[in-house]
């Protein structure tokens, strides 16, 4: 536990203006990242010696707007170290007017496909990312389907309909 | 042939129709002659919006639907999940029920690489582990049948402990299966391990190294053969594991015939544990008796009243976790498998967030076919076991 409590408080040495909440929930740690610094985050967890993140779990987005009035996304990192054998919880918030942050690809590969369903799902935009195409829906398809104000049963206006129906012919 | 002509690059689309793809995946190749310049993987097929859908359900009604992520392993998904959920409302099951997972989750590991064995083998041209494979997977789906009354999509862990209680003569059953396994398992070594083919097929084939496999998140079998020591049952025991005493068996040069021997040695120790398990079984309840969270016993609902009513407060109404954030993992078959839950205190779920190891392996498979020949694109698609139902959820 004191380990984990350690990461926060490097980070925070190393990048003051960075951390901005740290929080310990069922024993797993998460850092809110101000939205400007995750790159540099990223990396310096990476390449730190004391914190050795080097497995990036998972990345994910949240919509925030349901939660509180706030009107934000999230973008959530689980990330791993294979040798150190801790977890931590990265948080990164992000208007929903203009959900566009930095990628992390240069520093973990897997974050590709991720992202790219981050943007998929939430229409979050990373800049940096080779190649920030949608994954899971098909071609052509209009919304974002995990944002909250996408209904469950929602109907994909008629491009779609016709985009399949030249395929058929 | 002139110079231009080998210079030109031809793109061919296999799948999303095709028998060694294991379900839908679509994959754009760019080939020069018969190597592979790029392979670009198209997901998405299958997509049904489980995660979407997560947002709608209660925390009991989602339980069903982890079933079709790895539909090979449904034990292993039920399990993540409701360990996820379990650590949200702080509460741990009974030992006995502990026991059971662990039985079972080990049973559907050997399922799932049993399956894994026989499509592999037979994307490959070995015909006959095909049947040997689908014979054990068989009396597999008889025990999971007599225990959770389906043979796929069993929905048997319940959120504190699991739906009932090991029925009669599965002590035998099981027993019986696993003092036959290790024998079976030397069946398919003799055709496969030292067979020339299989070798000129899988050695050297879809090398990746322990650095790359690490950056590009590979988890499971797929990242040990690279030669990282690493299980989330010994690195982060859960469910009792830690009182299980296995080895963790990794390859060395990453490539395909080394993420075949591993998943081999791995339906091994899975079959040890099983047999360790079911000898100190302890004695207890299998689901915790918590009335506002877990399910009551489904035998006590015809004698006692209070069951009846706790049971439909939560059919009816679902269950308020505490407002917060948990991710929980697993070592399904594939990988790590992860939910990431987050809760507004309400019955239903906030976000879920399924991490599926196939979705994460698959994009390491770009890494390894480049420059290879079209003919190991099969081969190294089947080393990595993918399941297009937990890559597109």
């Amino acid at each position: 536990m004191s380990e984990v409590s350690a990461i926060a408080k490097r980070l925070k040495e190393k990048f003051p203006k960075a951390v901005t909440k740290v929080k310990t929930f069922r024993g797993e740690l998460t850092i809110s990242i101000d939205k400007d610094y995750i790159g540099k985050v990223a990396e310096f967890l990476y390449n730190d010696k004391g914190s050795d993140f080097d497995y990036l779990s998972d990345l994910c987005g949240v919509d925030k707007s349901r939660l509180d009035d706030s009107n934000t996304f999230e973008v959530v990192y689980h990330l791993y170290s294979l040798n150190q054998n801790h977890r931590v919880r990265l948080k990164v918030e992000i208007p929903a007017s203009n959900p566009s942050i930095d990628t992390v690809t240069n520093v973990w590969k897997t974050a590709d496909w991720h992202e790219r369903e981050a943007y998929d799902m939430f229409g979050i935009i990373f800049e940096g990312h080779p190649n920030l195409e949608r994954i899971l829906t098909p071609e052509g398809f209009e919304g974002y389907p995990l944002r909250k104000d996408y209904p469950l049963k929602g109907r994909q206006p008629n491009s779609l309909r016709e985009v399949y129906r030249k395929g058929k012919e | 042939m002139t110079a231009t002509t080998t210079q030109q690059l031809m793109t061919i689309n296999m799948g999303p129709q095709h028998p060694s793809t294991h379900g839908v995946l679509r994959l754009i190749l760019e080939l020069d002659g018969e190597t592979v310049v790029k392979a670009t993987p198209h997901i998405g097929f299958l997509h049904r919006g489980v995660e979407k859908l997560a947002e709608y359900k209660t925390y009991h009604q989602f339980i069903t639907l982890t079933d079709r992520l790895d539909y090979l392993a449904p034990m292993s998904n039920n399990l993540a999940y409701v360990m996820a959920v379990e650590k949200l409302l702080d509460i741990e099951a009974p030992k006995r029920s502990q026991y059971i997972r662990i039985i079972l989750c080990e049973l559907t590991r050997i399922s799932s690489h049993l399956l894994w064995l026989a499509t592999h083998a037979l994307d490959i041209g070995a015909m006959t582990v095909f049947f040997y494979c689908f014979r054990e997977r068989e009396t597999l789906n008889d025990i999971f049948e007599m225990t959770a009354g389906a043979r796929m999509n069993l929905s048997y862990v319940r959120i504190g402990g699991v739906a009932r209680d090991l029925p009669d003569g599965f002590v035998e059953k099981v027993r019986e299966f696993v003092n036959d396994f290790p024998a079976r398992l030397k069946d398919y070594e003799t055709l496969l391990t030292k067979n020339k083919i299989w070798l000129m097929r899988t050695k050297d084939v879809g090398v990746i190294s322990a650095e790359d496999a690490i950056n590009y998140g590979l988890s499971g079998p797929s990242i040990r053969g690279s030669g990282v020591k690493w299980d989330v049952r010994k690195s982060e025991p859960y469910s009792s594991y830690d009182e299980m005493d296995f080895i963790v068996p990794v390859g060395q040069n990453g490539d395909v015939y080394d993420r075949y021997i591993v998943r081999i040695e791995e339906m091994r120790q899975s079959n040890e544990i099983v047999r360790q398990a079911m000898d100190t079984i302890p004695k207890g309840e299998f689901i915790a008796d918590i009335p506002d969270v877990a399910l009551p016993q489904k035998e006590n609902l015809k004698k006692s009243m209070e069951s009846l009513i706790h049971h439909f407060k939560i059919i009816t109404d679902g269950i308020c976790p505490p407002a917060g954030e948990v991710y929980s993992c697993v070592e399904a078959p594939k990988g790590e498998l992860g939910f990431y839950i987050v809760s507004d205190g309400t019955k239903n779920p906030y976000r879920i967030k399924i991490r599926p190891p196939s979705f994460v392996n698959l994009e390491g498979l770009q890494k390894m076919i480049e420059g290879r020949l079209l003919a190991d694109v099969v081969a190294v698609i089947g080393s990595l076991d993918i399941v297009l139902g937990e890559i597109d959820r």
